[in-house]
């Protein structure tokens, strides 16, 4: 970590932006797994609860644009300060966004639980959520401890969301085609798998802006993206 | 492609207008500048920033060997203006010093009037053949500094009573009057007030297309907006010199990046 600055409250307002982002990140991260939570224990409760706490996550974010705003209007802030202030915007956009996918996972199990439970397709979308939750959780970690290759085992994970997101496709576009009665539910928890799946690639962004941070220079190679299910077809009498 | 990325383009292929090598100072026995390697690209501005007492200044003034008129100041190594040396003893100093000119921290217009004060450099270079001809290089000097306006019907009042950026911009428009290659500036606006600053910025980039511009200055958002390298100086020594964007957004070197956030470094 760099030394002190020579004037103290620059240094205490750069300290609360990081705070805030560390709250932010800790709410996101438990939005996504009470959400996740909702919806396999078919817990209308907790599911109201997630919709509810989610402008906690939209008041941090309003917060830290204030606060940044502020900072550049008179701190000025150059090299690594400017790039610590502009990265703390751009990464309480994606916690933000990262919190609207969770409501809506929640939102839907609301909707789901008005229909009877059609699958255990909800198990396979627990298993994401869960590891897009540790990938908010390292993702911070690594945004906290200003460490590039944690940022980047983050950045690799995505993978697994995504490929576990286009074999889920298939299997719930299957189960629609064998009974039309499940196809309410079934979109529901297609939109679900997909909400998980962008809150992955939004994990992404932000430890593409740690990298940033830390190296001062954008990251080199674009990923290559594992979610193939905007390219699937599947047809009736296929095998998955 | 941005704008701050083609700067920095036009600043890799610019002709090297005045290089700088292995310059050192010594003040007695005191040495100022340790061993200084820059290159200062034409039509472009660099920028020269540091602590108090970096060298900056003393750097400066060896580019139209201001430091000769120092006693007990000696000045070793290399500097070229369009590849001939200028420390060499056949140099004619009066002449460098007419393609290399100066403007200072506090404006410091002579005695006489605004006139005068621009045409006191080509008189003494004998560069105006007839009193038209002189009338001209005021007319376009005072132009060229941003001044001619303000100015116009009183060149015969004195300089002296133009106000603080006023007299400042004449100072430029004195400098510019015996069409020089380079423009040195010292700190040009730390006396002025923010306006009086700008006009001198916005005339800083004009003058950039004729002249090639080196500004020494304490305010590093000045260096940001005005000069395309930007260069650091700390304790004698040259730290870092770039692309005024990367200098500013992410310095190499941990002593420019103290420097420039404001740390203790």
């Amino acid at each position: 970590m760099v030394s002190e600055h020579i004037v103290k409250s620059f240094d205490d307002e750069l300290n609360q932006l990081v705070n805030m982002i560390a709250e932010m990140g800790g709410l996101a991260e438990s939005q996504l797994s009470d959400a996740v939570t909702a919806l396999s224990k078919r817990d209308e409760m907790l599911a109201s609860s997630v919709i509810i706490q989610d402008a906690r996550i939209d008041a941090l974010e309003v917060d830290i644009d204030t606060q940044v705003l502020r900072m550049l209007a008179l701190r000025q802030p150059k090299a690594v300060d400017l790039r610590s202030v502009i990265v703390a915007l751009k990464v309480s956009a994606e916690l933000e966004r990262i919190g609207d996918y969770a409501k809506n996972v929640a939102k839907r199990t609301l909707t789901l639980l008005q229909a009877p439970a059609v699958t255990n397709q909800a198990n396979t979308i627990v298993r994401m959520g869960n590891i897009a939750g540790s990938m908010i959780s390292n993702v911070i970690d690594a945004y906290l401890n200003r460490d590039i290759i944690k940022a980047e085992e983050v950045r690799e994970r995505d993978n697994d969301v995504d490929q576990m997101h286009t074999s889920l496709f298939r299997e719930l576009l299957t189960y629609m085609m064998e009974d039309p009665r499940n196809i309410t539910a079934c979109t529901h928890l297609l939109f679900i798998a997909k909400n998980i799946e962008r809150i992955g690639d939004h994990v992404t962004n932000i430890s593409e802006n740690v990298h940033f941070l830390v190296a001062g220079e954008k990251f080199g190679e674009e990923r290559v993206k594992s979610d193939l299910s905007s390219s699937t077809l599947v047809n009736p009498g296929d095998t998955i | 492609m941005s704008q701050a990325l083609k700067l920095s383009e036009t600043l890799a292929s610019a002709p090297i207008k005045a290089q700088a090598r292995d310059v050192k100072v010594f003040y007695g026995a005191k040495q100022a500048l340790a061993g200084i390697n820059i290159d200062i690209p034409e039509h472009h501005v660099t920028s020269l920033i540091g602590p108090s007492g970096c060298g900056k200044t003393t750097f400066l003034r060896c580019i139209n060997r201001m430091n000769d008129i120092i006693d007990g100041c000696r000045v070793e190594g290399s500097i070229t203006i369009d590849g001939v040396e200028i420390n060499s003893k056949s140099q004619d100093v009066v002449q460098l010093r007419a393609r290399v000119g100066m403007v200072f921290q506090k404006p410091n217009p002579f005695p006489k009037s605004i006139y005068e004060n621009v045409a006191y450099g080509p008189r003494i270079h004998g560069m105006a053949a007839s009193k038209t001809d002189m009338d001209q290089i005021v007319i376009d000097s005072l132009t060229r500094a941003g001044l001619i306006n303000e100015v116009k019907d009183r060149l015969d009042s004195p300089g002296t009573g133009l106000s603080g950026g006023q007299q400042q911009r004449l100072c430029i428009a004195r400098a510019i009057a015996v069409k020089p290659e380079l423009i040195l500036m010292d700190e040009p606006c730390s006396a002025l007030d923010p306006i009086a600053t700008a006009r001198v910025e916005e005339l800083i980039d004009e003058l950039r297309t004729r002249f090639t511009i080196v500004i020494v200055t304490h305010s590093m958002q000045q260096a940001a907006r005005v000069s395309q390298q930007t260069a650091f100086f700390h304790m004698g020594e040259l730290v870092e010199a770039g692309p005024t964007e990367q200098i500013f957004t992410n310095p190499k070197d941990p002593r420019t990046q103290a420097y420039i956030t404001g740390r203790i470094g």
